[in-house]
């Protein structure tokens, strides 16, 4: 448990420092998620130094294949955790692994309510998720330049300004703290099971 | 060492915060901070909240150690996971620690927590319950800010409610020497309310309050409700506080209003013929917390739906649906709770049953609209010189971050000063009801240091030793006993009491017991004074107090005369002492055990 408990800082140190040198080189490179995926992982070791690569981030030459791109490795404890933590305050994969079928819509209604406050609650409590644009749905939209944020879709052609219908305003997380694993404590036992005594 | 920091340590029922400020930074902008609680929330999962619920868990055998960041094989937790197993297996769990501190009907170091405890676990004292959360805090913190050390080289300011009696006040302190906080001060927590608000408000605070205001504080947490009522006045040209009046002891809080609501919707389910195990009690608990806030949020609401889910991990199907209704909420939460009442109308007191099972003296009467109109026709509304009805009135504690609720008290409050042709109460706007405590007493820690205005008021009691008129016994009859005032009211931290000219009686070697007296309303009483008698109410009888004089230098069985004399020390603790009327050597004092169990048993300290 002590290897564990060493190498998730680390990698969270990595994933940090390898955020930055994004950034330093240059805001195009966060267009393109592919190429954020390369850089990331492929020289994160370099971005203990970052300021001697510092470039102007005017520069408008989007270069997406510098690298193959290489997956990130997916931060397995704290999904776990963020699975255990609805489940314990919204029993969200007891809903999910049960069969809807035979249950009558007031029935899935009632477990509906549950699940979707103790899942808000615990969402609220952990995270602060905002709408990356603040317009109403339906209304019309003009897009200066393109933007990582805004998926076009449609009849996507053409170059900026693009010009369409805001259909969804999207999602953000500005700020996440999920639990920590600490213990001998199997992660992956997102709910014990429950025996009890008389 | 001299500290670098004040720390601000709410010690509530349900709930305690940390709060901290700087000392070193010169003056004006030192900024009081929340410290966020590192505690377990379920098994393995760690998390810094800013509250740290007051429960402690012991863990069983069968179960995987405890492990925090700095102790890998604990058997205990403290915090939320420690509250959530409160529902699941209740006897291996303390709750409410600081209401059986002040109860002075046990002793409160030896008496055996939780109460209904398997035998594999071993009790704690109430003392070391709250111990338990205070070196909690301590490691939290390390843990937190590793350079600024241990709270023990800092100052610690803890509050306590300002209905505590001089016995429960040491035993807090006692926990928090444990916990090794050489430094630390009592506040009272609506004194530390006010300080909370003072802060937040800047310099502002000033256009809000005049010479001549006085302030009702009304605090109302998770398990118990406290008033009391706090002075502007003028000092030399200067704006200055005084607490004074306090209320007593009321063990009454959000928790009953929860429970009351649950009670109701459970009832209902009953009639529909759902019956419901204790898990589903508890589940149901919470459910009607979260509704209640929805209705009180919005009054158009009509009904808020109460689902308790399946146990089993069938979450359809199984689930049990209730509702609580808007009508509900307003006839059992604003009538049961906070019904309009006559400023006359008195808390309806319980006779007690002539049986009755060990239990905290829970308020007997919920209204708490009642317990307010008592307080105010001791200290308010009265005859007395200092009556006076308040002008401004700050709200505390997390039951009040209900706008109806607030609005409730309000409306109740300023008609009853309409009635006596007194102007209506201005709300002090405070914010954050969850942790105005903690940073109130942060900041206490610096107005210390001369950073600002301070509240005086001293001790919210006047104390008195019970003496036995000489008389032959008669059967059937108790002799009639006088009190003694050994400590007047309002005594600051610091001072000594005028030694009474009186003289007691002791057996060298031998515990003698004390009836001890508190009282919250007689404020002339000066040291010395002798009642013979008093009104019913005024006087309130605490835990018997002890004194042993070692036979060192005198014979065992030899009757000594003394002389009591009280002082409050530095910490804000009542100390009292007998002298020697004629002393073996200079300055022979002993100290007089105070919170010693009813029945004069003498616990071992």
């Amino acid at each position: 448990m002590t290897v564990t408990s060493l190498s998730l800082p680390s990698r969270l140190w990595l994933a940090w420092l390898s955020a930055f040198r994004i950034l330093f080189d240059g805001r195009f490179a966060a267009k393109v998620a592919e190429l954020r995926v390369a850089t990331a992982a492929r020289e994160p070791e370099l971005s203990a130094a970052p300021s001697s690569h510092a470039q102007p981030s005017a520069e408008p030459e989007p270069s997406p294949s510098v690298a193959a791109p290489a997956a990130r490795a997916v931060p397995v404890d704290g999904a776990l955790q963020l699975l255990s933590l609805l489940q314990r305050e919204g029993r969200f994969v007891d809903f999910v692994e049960q069969e809807l079928g035979k249950f009558s819509d007031a029935e899935i209604g009632a477990a509906a309510r549950l699940v979707h406050e103790g899942c808000r609650r615990a969402l609220h409590a952990h995270a602060r998720v905002v709408n990356v644009r603040s317009e109403v749905e339906g209304a019309a939209l003009t897009l200066e330049q393109p933007s990582a944020d805004v998926k076009l879709v449609g009849n996507v052609a053409g170059s900026a300004p693009f010009r369409g219908v805001l259909r969804h305003r999207g999602w953000r997380v500005e700020e996440l703290t999920l639990p920590t694993s600490i213990g001998g404590h199997d992660p992956k036992l997102v709910a014990a099971a429950e025996l009890e005594l008389s | 060492m001299s500290a670098k920091l004040v720390v601000g340590i709410d010690l509530g029922t349900t709930h305690c915060a940390l709060a901290v400020a700087p000392l070193a930074e010169p003056d004006a902008e030192a900024r009081v901070e929340v410290v966020a609680i590192e505690q377990l929330v379920a098994p393995g999962a760690l998390e810094k909240r800013a509250l740290l619920p007051s429960f402690v868990y012991f863990a069983h055998d069968s179960e995987a150690a405890l492990a925090l960041p700095w102790d890998a094989e604990r058997r205990f937790a403290v915090g939320e996971l420690a509250r959530a197993r409160g529902a699941e297996a209740p006897q291996r769990v303390i709750a409410s620690a600081k209401s059986w501190l002040s109860y002075g009907s046990v002793d409160r170091r030896a008496f055996a927590l939780p109460l209904n405890a398997p035998a594999d676990i071993e009790k704690i004292s109430p003392v070391e319950a709250s111990f338990r959360l205070l070196d909690h805090l301590n490691e939290a913190f390390r843990a937190a800010r590793p350079a600024d050390g241990d709270l023990s080289a800092q100052e610690v300011v803890l509050t306590v409610p300002a209905s505590f009696d001089a016995g429960a006040r040491d035993l807090t302190v006692e926990a928090a020497l444990a916990a090794g906080f050489d430094q630390v001060t009592l506040l009272e927590e609506p004194q530390a309310a006010l300080y909370a608000w003072i802060e937040q408000s800047g310099e502002g605070w000033r256009s809000h309050l005049r010479a001549g205001d006085r302030v009702l504080v009304i605090d109302i947490g998770g398990g118990t409700t406290d008033f009391s009522l706090i002075d502007a006045v003028e000092h030399d040209g200067a704006l200055g506080l005084q607490r004074v009046a306090v209320g007593d002891h009321i063990l009454l809080g959000g928790d009953n209003m929860d429970l009351a609501l649950a009670h109701v919707v459970g009832q209902e389910l009953a009639e529909q013929g759902k019956e419901l195990d204790r898990f589903q009690v508890t589940a149901l608990g919470h459910a009607c917390r979260g509704a209640k806030e929805k209705l009180l949020s919005d009054p158009t609401l009509e009904q808020v739906a109460v689902v308790l889910p399946s146990r089993g991990s069938q979450l359809m199907g199984g689930a049990i649906r209730g509702e609580l209704r808007q009508q509900q909420v307003q006839s059992y939460l604003l009538e049961g709770f906070f019904p309009r009442v006559a400023a006359t109308e008195l808390p309806r007191a319980r006779p007690r049953a002539g049986l009755t099972q060990v239990g905290l003296p829970y308020a007997s009467d919920p209204a708490i609209t009642k317990h307010l109109a008592a307080f105010l026709a001791k200290h308010a509304f009265g005859n007395e010189a200092e009556a006076r009805p308040p002008t401004a009135i700050l709200f505390n504690g997390g039951v009040l971050k209900a706008v109806p609720l607030r609005s409730r008290l309000l409306e109740t409050l300023n008609g009853w000063l309409t009635e006596r042709g007194a102007a209506p109460a201005r709300v002090l706007p405070g914010e954050d009801l969850d942790l105005a405590v903690a940073r109130g007493a942060a900041y206490y820690g610096l107005v210390r240091h001369g950073r600002g205005l301070r509240i005086r008021g001293g001790t919210a009691r006047a104390y008195y030793v019970g003496i036995e008129s000489p008389m032959p016994a008669l059967p059937g009859l108790e002799p009639p006993v006088a009190a003694l005032c050994v400590a007047p009211f309002g005594m600051e931290e610091g001072t000594v009491a005028e030694l009474p000219p009186q003289e007691l009686f002791v057996v060298v070697g031998e515990p003698v017991s004390f009836r001890f007296f508190g009282s919250s309303t007689r404020r002339s009483d000066a040291a010395g004074s002798v009642l013979e008698r008093w009104r019913s109410g005024e006087l309130e009888e605490l835990p018997p107090i002890e004194l042993t004089l070692p036979a060192a230098g005198r014979a065992a069985g030899d009757v000594v005369a003394v002389q009591l004399q009280a002082s409050i020390t530095a910490v804000g603790t009542l100390k009292l002492e007998a002298l020697a009327r004629a002393p073996l050597a200079a300055d022979e004092r002993w100290q007089i055990e105070l919170s010693v169990r009813h029945g004069g048993v003498a616990s071992g300290a």
